[in-house]
C-alpha cells in the first residue's frame, strides 16, 4: 500500500473497507454530499483515528485556506483600525489625522495609506471585547474562545482547521498544512489537547534574507548532491532498517522520510522561497521579514496550506509607543495591504480568509509619564480586529467604541464569535464537537452556558 | 602546520582501503542477534514459553552484547552507555555480566533520574496551567518523588504516603498529589487516584461508582496561607472545599463494599488501607503492569491505564506472578524490575522468527519504539558535547535552566524547549500514558536530517572534535564513533561501505566525517529502542 492510499478517511466504516479513491471522494464533495475528507500525509498515517466514528463531517466552505496576522503583544486600536483624533492629547496622541479611505466614512490611522486603498476588501471589528489584560491568557482566549482553567487545553484556530480540512484533495506537494511564519507562540500549545500531531510547523529561519533558511528545510552551505549522497550513505548504512524494514514502526519512518525529502530536495521546499517571485512585486510588500512573511503566506496558500500564522512580534509598546508606531504601521501596512490586493488579483481572496489583530488593544488613555513616555499599556476591553476575504464582506465596520475607545457601545463582538464565524466561512459547524483524550466531548467553540459570552456570528458581514 | 596535520589524518581516515587492526570474532548475520537461541532462565521465561509452544511462536533469538548494553542503559536510566562503558560491557567475558549491569544500572543516580520523569508524567508533575502547581510545590514534589525512588520506598508506603499526606504545598512534597489534577472536585480526585493506583479510567464507571469513592476524598482542605501561592493540604471535615453540602457520610470501596466514614478518622487513611492490602485487586496488578510497560513497550494489560473486566490480561499468569513477587519481596519495585530484566524474555533481539500475528502482542521480540524526546536530545548532546537551553515563559520571571542540565531532570512539564514539544513530550494534563507520542512524524524527521539545530551539534559539537581532527588510527576512530553513538563494534559490512564512500569524495574536509556522523544519528538504530 502506498502513503497515499492511507491517507484516506472516508465517510462510514463500510467504505472504509472499501477503500474509496482520493478522486471518488472529492467528486463526491464537489456534488454537495457530505463529503468529509482528512488529508493525513503530513501527519502520518493516523490509524488509531483514521476510522474514528465521531468525526463530524463538513461542508465546503467559503473559506478553503486562513492567513492569520497575529500582532503579538497588541496593537493600539486608537493608533490603528479605530481612530479618535478628537479625545484630546491624552488619548490621541500625535496621530490626530486620521484618512479617508476608499470606502466613504472608514477612516483609519494616517500611516496606513496603502490599507486606505483597499478597504473595500475588508471590514473592521470595532467591537472587539474581553476584558483580559494579561498577554498569556488573552493571546489563548483569543485564538480558542476560552479561558485557561476550564479545565480543557483547547486546541487553536489553526490546529481546528487542520484537524477538519487537513490538505485538499487535489494537494500533490507535502508541504505541512499548518505552518507558522516564523516563531511559534509556544506558550500553551497551539494543539491543545489534539497532540502533537497538529501543532503548527514553524519555520525560523528570516524571509526577509535570501535564502529563506526554513529550519529543516534549507540547510545553509548543503548543496543537493550532498544531500543526495547523504540520503544514499544513510541508506547503505541503516542495518536496522536493512534487517527489518517491515516493522511497522520504521514503516512509519520510512514514511516521514519520503515527506521530508520532498521538501529538501523536492519543489515542495520552494514553496517557502519569496526570492522565486519578481523583484517588483518583493518590493510592494516590502523587504522586510514581515512583508515578506505575507509573500510566503500567499504563496503557501496558493499552494494548498490550510492555515498561515504570521508571527509580527513588537507590539507590546508601554514605552515610547508613538515612536515605534511610525516604525511599525508603515511595514504592516505595505505588507497586509499587498496581500489583499495580490490575492484578490489571483482570484484567491475569495477563498483566502485573513484576519488581523493582537490579544488585545492598549490603553486609550496615553502615560505620558517618564519611565513611559508617551506609552499605552494592555486592555482588552476594547479593541479592533481587521478581517477579509474567505466569505467576509468588505467595506464594513462592526461594533462601535465610546469617545475616547475605552468602551464597547454598539455591538460588542467576543472571541467565540469571531472565531465561530470563521469556522462557519470554512465549513465547520462552530456546533462541532471533538473528542477528548478523556472521553468528553469538547465543543470546538464554547457556548454562553460553559461561560464563553457571545454578541452573536458576525452575520452582518459573511455572504454566507 | 596543524591544519595540514589535520588533513592528513583525514586522508589517512578516509582513502585507506584495508582494516589494520581491531578484527573482531565473526558476527552473526545481523548486529542485533547473538546467534544465541531463546532459553527459560527464570519464571517470567517459563510461562512465556508455555504460551509460545502452545500458539506455535518462535521467540527471537537472544539479543547480542552490544544491543543489550544499550538497551539496559536506555530502558533503566534513560541514557546512553558512554564508548568506554559499551566497549567494557561488550570484551567482559564473566558469564554473570548482564546480572552485574543490571544491578549496577539499578542503583546509578540516573535510576532516580529517569523514573522520576516517568512518574512525573503519571502524576502529572507540571507548574502551570492546567495543572497549576506552582514551581516551589513542583521541586518539593519532584524532591519527594526522586527521594523515594532512590530509596526504593516500598510500593505500598510510596502510594499511602502520596494518598495520605498533610502540610504544605512547598515543604511536604507529597501532598501535591491532591494538588496535580485538573478538577480538584471530590470526583475528579477520586478519577485521578483510580488512574493513578488502579489503572482504570473512572470516566467510565458508573456515576455512581464513582460518587462511592469521591466521598473518600471529600473532606480535604486546601487553605492558603500568607505566602504566595503556598496552600496547605490537610483533612478537615468542616472546611473542606466541596460546597456548602457537608460532605457524605458513607463511601463505597471501587469493589462495591459500603463503609461509613468515622468521624474520627481522616477517609483518606480508609481508603488507602483498603487500596494498598495485598488483597486489593488492583493495587499490585497495575502497577507490576505498568513496569512491564515501561520497560517492554506493551502492557499485559494493554494499554497500562485502561485496566477494565472487558480488557483482559494476555498472559493472566504472568501478571499474577509479577503480582505475588511484589508482594511477597514486601513491595519492592526493584525486585519487579530485576526479574523483568534478567529474564531471556527481556533480552531478546528484536528480529522476529515468528510471523505469527500476534507475535508482538506476546513479547516474542523486543519492540522497536522511537527513544523519548528527553532520551533522544540527551543522547545527542552526550554524543556531540553540547547542550540545550530549556526555558519556561511562565510565571514571570521566565525560569531559564543552567547549561547542561539534561531533559530527563527538568522536572516540570512547564519547562520545556523547541525540540521537546516537537517530539511528543506528554504535556502532563491527564496523566494517561498515552500522552506521551512517541511516533515519527515527518516534521521531526525533517528536523533530525536537515535542521541547523541537529546540523550545529553534528558539526560544531566539542565532543566529535577527537573524531575530525586528532590523528589516530582510522579504524580505531571509527570503531570509537560507533561505540560512541550506536554502543557496538561496527561490522566489516559497515566499515567496507565508510572506506568505499570516503574514498569515493576524495575530499580533504570535514564532509566526510560530518556525513558519516550525521548518518549514524539519523540511522534508525540510533532513534529507536531496539
Amino acid at each position: 500500500m502506498n502513503h497515499g492510499e492511507l491517507t484516506h478517511v472516508v465517510l462510514n466504516s463500510e467504505e472504509a473497507v472499501r477503500g474509496v479513491s482520493r478522486r471518488a471522494v472529492l467528486t463526491r464533495g464537489l456534488f454537495g454530499a457530505l463529503g468529509f475528507y482528512l488529508g493525513h500525509r503530513w501527519f502520518g498515517p493516523g490509524a488509531s483515528w483514521a476510522f474514528d466514528p465521531t468525526l463530524p463531517a463538513t461542508q465546503p466552505g467559503k473559506a478553503e485556506a486562513v492567513i492569520q496576522i497575529w500582532l503579538w503583544g497588541g496593537p493600539s486600536h486608537l493608533d490603528t483600525f479605530d481612530p479618535k483624533p478628537d479625545a484630546g492629547n491624552d488619548y490621541t496622541g500625535p496621530f490626530t489625522n486620521p484618512i479617508e479611505t476608499n470606502v466613504p466614512g472608514i477612516r483609519i490611522n494616517e500611516l496606513l495609506t496603502e490599507l486606505a486603498k483597499v478597504a473595500d476588501k475588508y471590514s473592521l471589528i470595532r467591537g472587539m471585547t474581553h476584558g483580559i489584560n494579561a498577554h498569556e491568557t488573552a493571546a489563548y482566549l483569543m485564538q480558542t474562545g476560552r479561558m485557561p482553567g476550564d479545565r480543557i487545553v483547547a486546541p487553536a484556530v489553526g490546529a481546528v482547521v487542520s484537524y477538519f480540512k487537513g490538505q485538499p484533495p487535489e494537494y500533490e506537494s507535502l508541504i505541512p498544512p499548518y505552518i507558522v511564519l516564523t516563531e511559534p507562540q509556544g506558550r500553551f500549545s497551539e494543539a491543545g489537547f489534539l497532540g502533537p500531531r497538529f501543532k503548527p510547523f514553524a519555520t525560523g529561519g528570516d524571509p526577509g534574507k535570501t535564502p529563506f533558511t526554513v529550519e529543516g528545510i534549507v540547510a545553509p552551505g548543503m548543496t543537493q548532491s550532498r544531500q543526495q549522497s547523504r540520503r544514499e550513505l544513510l541508506t547503505k548504512l541503516d542495518l536496522l532498517r536493512q534487517t527489518v524494514g517491515d516493522h511497522p514502526q520504521l514503516q512509519e519512518l520510512k514514511q516521514a522520510e519520503e515527506q521530508a525529502y520532498d521538501l529538501i530536495l523536492g519543489s515542495s521546499g520552494k514553496a517557502f522561497e519569496p526570492s522565486e517571485e519578481p523583484k517588483e512585486l518583493r518590493e510592494k510588500y516590502g523587504t522586510t521579514t514581515f512583508g515578506q512573511s505575507c509573500l510566503v503566506a500567499r504563496r503557501l496558500v496558493e499552494r494548498g496550506v490550510r492555515y498561515v500564522t504570521i508571527n509580527f512580534k513588537g507590539w507590546d509598546t508601554h514605552k515610547e509607543h508613538f515612536q515605534a508606531m511610525r516604525r511599525k504601521l508603515p511595514d504592516l501596512d505595505r505588507g497586509l495591504a499587498t496581500l489583499i490586493q495580490d490575492l484578490a488579483d489571483r482570484g484567491l481572496l475569495e477563498s483566502t480568509l485573513i484576519w488581523c489583530c493582537g490579544e488585545f488593544g492598549r490603553t486609550p488613555k496615553i502615560l505620558w509619564e517618564s519611565p513611559w513616555n508617551g506609552g499605552r499599556n494592555h486592555y482588552g476591553k476594547a479593541f479592533s480586529v481587521l478581517v477579509a476575504g474567505g466569505g467576509f464582506k468588505g467595506g464594513h465596520v462592526v461594533g462601535a467604541t465610546d469617545k475616547t475607545g475605552s468602551e464597547v457601545v454598539e455591538r460588542p463582538v467576543y472571541p467565540t464569535d469571531l472565531i465561530g464565524s470563521m469556522y462557519l466561512l470554512l465549513g465547520i459547524d462552530p456546533a462541532t464537537t471533538i473528542r477528548h483524550p478523556q472521553g468528553q466531548m469538547v465543543r470546538i467553540v464554547p457556548t454562553p452556558e460553559e461561560g464563553a459570552p457571545s454578541g452573536g456570528l458576525l452575520k452582518e458581514i459573511m455572504t454566507v | 602546520m596543524r591544519e595540514f596535520e589535520s588533513r592528513l589524518v583525514l586522508i589517512c581516515l578516509f582513502s585507506l582501503l584495508f582494516p589494520i587492526c581491531l578484527v573482531r570474532a565473526e558476527q552473526p548475520a545481523n548486529p542485533f542477534d547473538s546467534g544465541r537461541p531463546f532459553t527459560v532462565k527464570n519464571r517470567v521465561d517459563e510461562i512465556l514459553a508455555a504460551k509460545w509452544k502452545s500458539l506455535k511462536i518462535q521467540p527471537a533469538q537472544i539479543c547480542s552484547d552490544g544491543v543489550f548494553v544499550r538497551r539496559v542503559y536506555l530502558d533503566v536510566i534513560g541514557t546512553l552507555p558512554t564508548p568506554d562503558e559499551a566497549r567494557r560491557f561488550i570484551d567482559d567475558t564473566s558469564p554473570d555480566k548482564r546480572e552485574q549491569l543490571i544491578e549496577e544500572l539499578l542503583n546509578r543516580p540516573e535510576y532516580a533520574d529517569y523514573w522520576t520523569m516517568k512518574w512525573g508524567d503519571v502524576l502529572r508533575i507540571k507548574s502551570e496551567f492546567p495543572i497549576n502547581l506552582w514551581p516551589n510545590a513542583v521541586q518539593a514534589y519532584n524532591r519527594w518523588l526522586w527521594a523515594a525512588l532512590s530509596t526504593n520506598k516500598p510500593y505500598d508506603q510510596f502510594a499511602r504516603e502520596l494518598l495520605t499526606s498533610s502540610g504544605s504545598n512547598f515543604r511536604v512534597g507529597s501532598v501535591n498529589f491532591y494538588r496535580a489534577t485538573q478538577d480538584r472536585s471530590a470526583k475528579g480526585i477520586a478519577q485521578a487516584v483510580a488512574l493513578t493506583f488502579m489503572g482504570e479510567r473512572a470516566e467510565k464507571w458508573p456515576d455512581e461508582r464513582l460518587a462511592g469513592m469521591a466521598a473518600f476524598f471529600a473532606q480535604i482542605s486546601f487553605k492558603p496561607t500568607l505566602e504566595w501561592k503556598e496552600e496547605i493540604v490537610t483533612w478537615d471535615p468542616f472546611h473542606a472545599t466541596q460546597g456548602n453540602e457537608p460532605p457524605p457520610q458513607e463511601a463505597v470501596f471501587p469493589d462495591g463494599v459500603k463503609i461509613s466514614l468515622p468521624p474520627d478518622r481522616d477517609p483518606r487513611q480508609v481508603f488507602a488501607d483498603w487500596l494498598i492490602s495485598p488483597k486489593n485487586p488492583w493495587f499490585a496488578k497495575n502497577i507490576v503492569n505498568r513496569i512491564w510497560y515501561w520497560l517492554l513497550g506493551r502492557g499485559i494489560i494493554h494499554e497500562p491505564d485502561d485496566i477494565r473486566l472487558d480488557n483482559p490480561a494476555k498472559v493472566p499468569e504472568l501478571l499474577s506472578y509479577l503480582e505475588s513477587e511484589l508482594v511477597q519481596s514486601k513491595w519492592d519495585m526493584k525486585h519487579v524490575y530485576r526479574l523483568i530484566l534478567n529474564s531471556n524474555t527481556y533480552q531478546l533481539s528484536c528480529v522476529p522468527r515468528s510471523n505469527h500475528p500476534e507475535a508482538e502482542a506476546y513479547f516474542a521480540y523486543y519492540p522497536l519504539r522511537r527513544l523519548e524526546a528527553e532520551v533522544l536530545i540527551d543522547a545527542i548532546c552526550q554524543i556531540t558535547g553540547t547542550s540545550e537551553e530549556y526555558w519556561s515563559m511562565v510565571p514571570e520571571p521566565y525560569t531559564v535552566i543552567p547549561q547542561g542540565e539534561r531533559a530527563v531532570r527538568l522536572g516540570d512539564a512547564s519547562i520545556t524547549s523547541t525540540f521537546l514539544e516537537m517530539f511528543g513530550r506528554p504535556p502532563r494534563d491527564n496523566g494517561l500514558e498515552s500522552e506521551r507520542n512517541n511516533r515519527m512524524m515527518a516534521g521531526q524527521r525533517l528536523h533530525l536530517l536537515n535542521s541547523s539545530h541537529i546540523a550545529r551539534k553534528i558539526e560544531q559539537g566539542p565532543g566529535l572534535e577527537w573524531f575530525y581532527t586528532s590523528s589516530g588510527n582510522p579504524r580505531a576512530k571509527v570503531t570509537q564513533l560507533y561505540l560512541t553513538v550506536l554502543s557496538r563494534y561496527p561490522t566489516e559490512r559497515e566499515w567496507s561501505v565508510i572506506v568505499q564512500t570516503a574514498s569515493a569524495q576524495r575530499s580533504l574536509s570535514r564532509q566526510p566525517a560530518t556525513d558519516l556522523v550525521w548518518a549514524l544519528i539519523n540511522s534508525s538504530e540510533f532513534l529507536y529502542r531496539h
